[in-house]
């Protein structure tokens, strides 16, 4: 195997890979929730439905979507992987075992915050991506289809709110311990910079999911119209 | 004291184990963990039983033999301890105390408590020495090297080969361990020669071995008896990836 395959087969290269793709998500979450946040403007979802259609649109931003969905996949699948390769290195299991005392429970369960993650994900992109790209949205008088609408219905129904508050606090776990984990993988948590990933991964992990988890919560009890 | 022990008892690594209970009563306190178990196996020898084979040599922390997972934890519950260093007077009288191998698929049970942990060794062989010549014994200190440096490089030669860490981690990765060999040496002016070479080879016997990756959850450093930090795991992750991808 060439020395490229060999990294990647490795796992140190396998994490690398995880923790690449984990933080290239977090910066497309960043984006995500930036435009989303465009809905708190109360304006009848104007500037949200511009926005939306600047991005489904948009050459560059459609092709960085293909990446990004190149990413999600080798995430999930080095994900699964990985799960089954740790579980075989520890084929007894213990029959006491204070896991507590020495970590996070968070960051022993990432398998199943990913996994709550990745149920939410196929419901999300079945409710917003496959209804704005294929099944079609309301036109509006401004050109924009109305995916403001479009989420108003979709967050009307209270089992759905729960759906979406149930993988936004995986996700806040998830990165509560993925954050920081991602740049140990790639071996920056040094001293010197430990203190500074901990904490923008802390605020990330809640101000971020918050966000998130406001938008649903928003539209059904219509503090937004 | 009296304690209920819960020991693992498997006659070796094709059969299965299972828990065996044992009493034990007037322990001193100020016995050691193996000590007690000594005591033990001298009554069970005495009453023709087959004794628990459990491992050690030094019993005074230093040569990382004496392994056992004491209570759901790695060495037992003191934090910086080994199972030889831990006493009787750390335990609750009348507590049932359950007594388990390290666990991992790289470190098979030998018998009982006493597992095979000479993956450690290969995973050595294939790098963690220097082969260059680097003089004689006044030749180190004719070497500059900078206290910080001499200082971490200090710190992680600390580690112990204990394999606490394989234990106690979910995945059963030797990160910490192999993080601690890598950095002592990548740290000093001796271990230069072969910096690459040796991470790219420790890396790959590690994994051959069959210890599982790192997610990363620092169980390991909370358990070793030496304290190993996991600022060498990242230091790791640096020296492969930067040996991985370097053009020369
Ligand atoms: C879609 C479903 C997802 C699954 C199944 C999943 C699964 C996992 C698993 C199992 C790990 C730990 C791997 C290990 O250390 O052994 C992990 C790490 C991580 N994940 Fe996810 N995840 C998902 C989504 C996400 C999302 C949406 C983000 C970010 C917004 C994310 C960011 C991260 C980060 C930053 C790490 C840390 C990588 C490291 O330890 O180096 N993940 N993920
Ligand atoms: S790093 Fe610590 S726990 Fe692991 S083998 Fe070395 S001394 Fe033992
Ligand atoms: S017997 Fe040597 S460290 Fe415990």
């Amino acid at each position: 195997m060439n020395w490229f395959g060999k990294f990647l087969t490795s796992s140190i290269g396998r994490k690398f890979v995880m923790g690449l793709t984990g933080i290239a998500l977090v910066l497309f979450l960043i984006v995500h929730c930036g435009i989303n946040a465009l809905i708190f403007v109360n304006d009848g979802g104007v500037l949200f439905n511009e926005a939306a259609h600047f991005m489904g649109t948009n050459i560059i931003i459609r092709t960085m979507e293909i990446g990004l969905f190149v990413g999600i996949l080798l995430h999930i699948v080095q994900a699964y992987m990985l799960a089954v390769a740790n579980s075989k290195a520890r084929p007894g299991k213990y029959q006491v075992n204070s896991a507590n005392a020495n970590s996070r429970w968070y960051s022993r369960s990432m398998t199943l915050l990913g996994t709550l993650i990745l149920l939410f994900l196929i419901i999300h992109l079945k409710h917003f991506w496959v209804v704005s790209r294929f099944t079609g949205l309301e036109e509006t008088s401004y050109g924009a289809g109305n995916l403001y609408i479009e989420m108003q219905e979709v967050f009307a129904i209270g089992w759905v709110v729960i759906v979406y508050l149930i993988g936004v606090i995986s996700l806040a776990w998830h990165l509560l311990h993925g954050f920081q984990s991602a740049f140990q993988t790639f071996g920056w948590n040094t001293l010197k910079y430990r203190g500074l990933i901990k904490c923008a991964g802390k605020v990330y992990a809640i101000l971020i999911p918050l966000l998130f988890a406001l938008m649903p919560v928003a539209m059904y009890f219509e503090w937004i119209k | 004291m009296n304690f209920k022990l819960r020991i693992w008892r498997q006659a070796d690594s094709k059969s299965n184990g299972k828990l065996v209970e044992y009493s034990i009563s007037d322990v001193n306190p100020d016995m050691s963990f193996l000590e007690m178990m000594d005591v033990l196996n001298d009554r069970l020898v005495k009453e023709g039983q087959e004794p628990v084979a459990f491992d050690h040599d030094c019993r005074e922390g230093i040569c990382g033999m004496c392994s056992m997972y004491i209570n759901g934890r790695a060495h037992g519950p003191m934090k910086l301890s080994t199972t030889c260093q831990l006493y009787m007077r750390n335990f609750e009288d009348g507590e049932t105390i359950t007594i388990e191998p390290f666990r991992s698929a790289a470190f098979p049970v030998i018998k009982d408590l006493s597992v095979d942990r000479t993956a450690f060794d290969r995973i050595i062989a294939a790098g963690g020495y220097v082969g260059v010549s680097t003089g004689q014994a006044q030749d180190a200190n004719a070497i500059p090297i900078e206290k910080h440096h001499a200082d971490m490089a200090m710190d992680a030669a600390a580690c112990i080969g204990c394999g606490a860490c394989v234990a106690a981690c979910k995945n059963s990765s030797a990160m910490l361990f192999v993080s601690a060999k890598v950095s002592h040496l990548a740290l000093l002016p001796q271990g230069q020669a072969e910096r690459k070479t040796r991470v790219l080879n420790m890396v790959e016997q590690m994994d051959e071995e069959g210890f599982g990756s790192c997610t990363n959850t620092y169980a390991c450093e909370a358990e070793c008896p030496k304290g190993i930090s996991v600022t060498n795991i990242a230091r790791l992750n640096r020296e492969y990836i930067k040996a991985s991808f370097s053009g020369d």
